[in-house]
């Protein structure tokens, strides 16, 4: 294969053979069990209704979006993956900056605690935080020991807690992205937006913040879609009494063996984060185009 | 302003750095904990809990077989990644554009989704085996790094080395392996380092394919961390975050953190 390679550019069957491995890869156990699984979500359940046999049933899905308890892990997993994006962003993006104007040294030992956490285990980190955050830990300590609260607070088990270290855990993907285009961005660019007469805020909305929108929606798209369907940290920091999607298809799964409510589940939060994706990369291009225009 | 701008984004950077490394440093302390209740050690510090590790009920098992998982899917995903990229980038593929998108788009797919289409899609067609399913599966979670971090590298890769390496005499294969493949290198240890990572601390593409024997190391730490937590977990974490900080000393030499960081987008 490798003594075909001249004629790569002129020979499309060689091509053809090159994506051969990696085509059959995607379409055998990517594409086909993600069709398999939709078939089962739309799967009858078992004992249904008298005189209905086997068949297609959108059950699942009525079960899913009309029980309370299941519509309110649908929220949980949206209000954490808004929450964890929108602190990640105003965090992270003007981090990012300071990384890439950053000389030498002090840029690889600021890549370098983006690395670090994120080559640890997430399980390891979110552990880290039920330390940092119960009642006899350290943040409780410190607390006590300066006066400023009289009792422990109560912070492990909590929304606070949960987003704490999901932040904590999700960062990185919103930094590296940003990064990646801030560092190519010349400095001089907004420079000259000044010369043009251009006061520093019109300069940032009109220069740098179009520029730097690819890497914003990357980040955006990558920590949404991995907080929407985050499950080691909800399940290590608030647990059991706060259901989100991706418990509720773990628990169907390995639980309660309901392949076609588990499955319903799976693709609801698929069709989430496939919108995250699409609306982001939307909303980018237009912004982009106007900043430009 | 613009001083204060940039003060601004400084203090979030800084900010930003010590809250990311705050955990990593409890992780450090509670393993030197001198009771088993994670107390940071304000006292004393003790060793002990390292030399427990070796003792840990089933983990070095579950450590093998994710290195053993992370370490193949990672050299097929290498190889296939790389000939799909060289026929996006260079070839005349029908479809290149979508055939890069669908290869990268596993990236953005919830992983306990990829999890349970998986396990069904085995179940169905009767495909049992614990280990080799984990294999398939992280193939699916390691190609995406592996294509995305290629196609960027051959795309600022100049083709027209190799026809010079050929007129001045070398075979095709020589050609290859001399200037294609040391030019690839640096797009090769990053491809491979983070497709190493995504698979060795993968929990929810691989919960769903485990058995009783064939567990791997997130999984069987994660039950650890539910069932009686103690400091050798910290301990062990600790050593593998030391073993992670000598492979970035050692990437940021060969490569540059800022050019890995750059494939990021």
């Amino acid at each position: 294969m490798i003594a075909l390679l001249p004629r790569v550019d002129r020979d499309r069957r060689v091509a053809l053979l090159l994506s051969g491995p990696a085509g059959l890869i995607l379409l055998a156990l990517f594409a086909l069990p993600l069709a398999l699984l939709f078939a089962v979500s739309l799967q009858a359940p078992p004992g249904g209704p008298p005189g209905g046999g086997p068949g297609l049933s959108l059950a699942a899905y009525e079960r899913l979006l009309t029980t309370p308890h299941h519509l309110g892990a649908v929220w949980n997993s949206l209000k954490l993956s808004l929450a964890v994006t929108i602190i990640t962003l105003l965090v992270g993006y003007p981090a990012s900056f300071a990384i890439a104007r950053a000389k030498g040294g002090w840029r690889s030992l600021m890549l370098g605690c983006l690395f670090l956490p994120l080559a640890a285990s997430v399980i390891v980190k979110a552990f880290a935080w039920t330390i940092l955050l119960r009642s006899s830990g350290v943040i409780n300590t410190v607390l006590l020991g300066l006066g400023i609260v009289d009792a422990p607070v109560r912070m492990i088990f909590t929304e606070t807690a949960l987003i704490v270290g999901a932040v904590n855990v999700f960062l990185p993907f919103m930094i590296l992205p940003v990064f990646a285009v801030v560092a190519q961005l010349d400095p001089r660019l907004s420079e000259a937006a000044a010369t043009l007469g251009a006061n520093p805020v019109a300069g940032f909305l009109k220069v740098t913040l179009p520029v730097t929108m690819p890497g914003i929606v990357a980040g955006v798209a990558l920590v949404s879609s991995l907080s929407v369907s985050a499950y080691v940290v909800p399940t290590l920091l608030i647990g059991e009494r706060y259901p989100t999607l991706a418990s509720t298809i773990a628990k169907a799964y390995l639980l309660s063996r309901e392949p076609a409510f588990g499955a319903a589940a799976g693709v609801v939060l698929l069709v989430i984060a496939v919108a995250i994706v699409v609306l982001s990369s939307r909303v980018s291009g237009r912004v982009g185009r106007e900043g430009r225009a | 302003m613009r001083t204060a701008a940039l003060a601004f984004s400084w203090a979030m950077a800084i900010l930003a750095c010590l809250f990311l490394l705050a955990p990593l440093l409890v992780i450090a302390a509670a393993s030197l904990s001198p009771t088993p209740v994670f107390d940071l050690p304000v006292g004393g510090a003790s060793w002990k809990w390292y030399g427990r590790i070796a003792s840990l009920e089933g983990f070095w098992p579950a450590l093998w077989l994710s290195l053993q998982i992370a370490l193949l899917s990672t050299a097929l995903s290498l190889v296939a990644g790389t000939m799909a990229a060289v026929a996006i980038v260079r070839g005349r593929l029908p479809g290149a554009e979508a055939f890069a998108a669908a290869l990268v788009s596993p990236l953005m797919m919830p992983g306990l989704v990829l999890g349970i289409a998986l396990l069904q899609y085995f179940r169905g067609v009767g495909f049992t085996a614990s280990w080799p399913a984990l294999l398939l599966a992280h193939l699916v979670v390691t190609l995406p790094y592996v294509a995305r971090t290629m196609i960027a590298g051959l795309s600022r890769f100049d083709f027209t080395l190799i026809e010079a390496a050929l007129t001045l005499g070398c075979t095709w294969p020589q050609s290859v392996l001399r200037v294609m493949i040391p030019a690839l290198a640096p797009s090769f240890l990053v491809a491979g380092l983070f497709s190493v990572l995504a698979s060795f601390d993968n929990y929810p593409v691989s919960i769903f394919l485990t058995d009783v024997r064939t567990k791997t190391l997130p999984i069987k730490m994660l039950q650890y961390i539910e069932e009686a937590p103690d400091p050798t977990l910290a301990a062990l974490s600790t050593l593998i975050l030391l073993g992670t900080l000598v492979l970035l000393v050692i990437a940021d030499r060969a490569v540059g953190l800022s050019r890995m960081a750059g494939t990021a987008e």
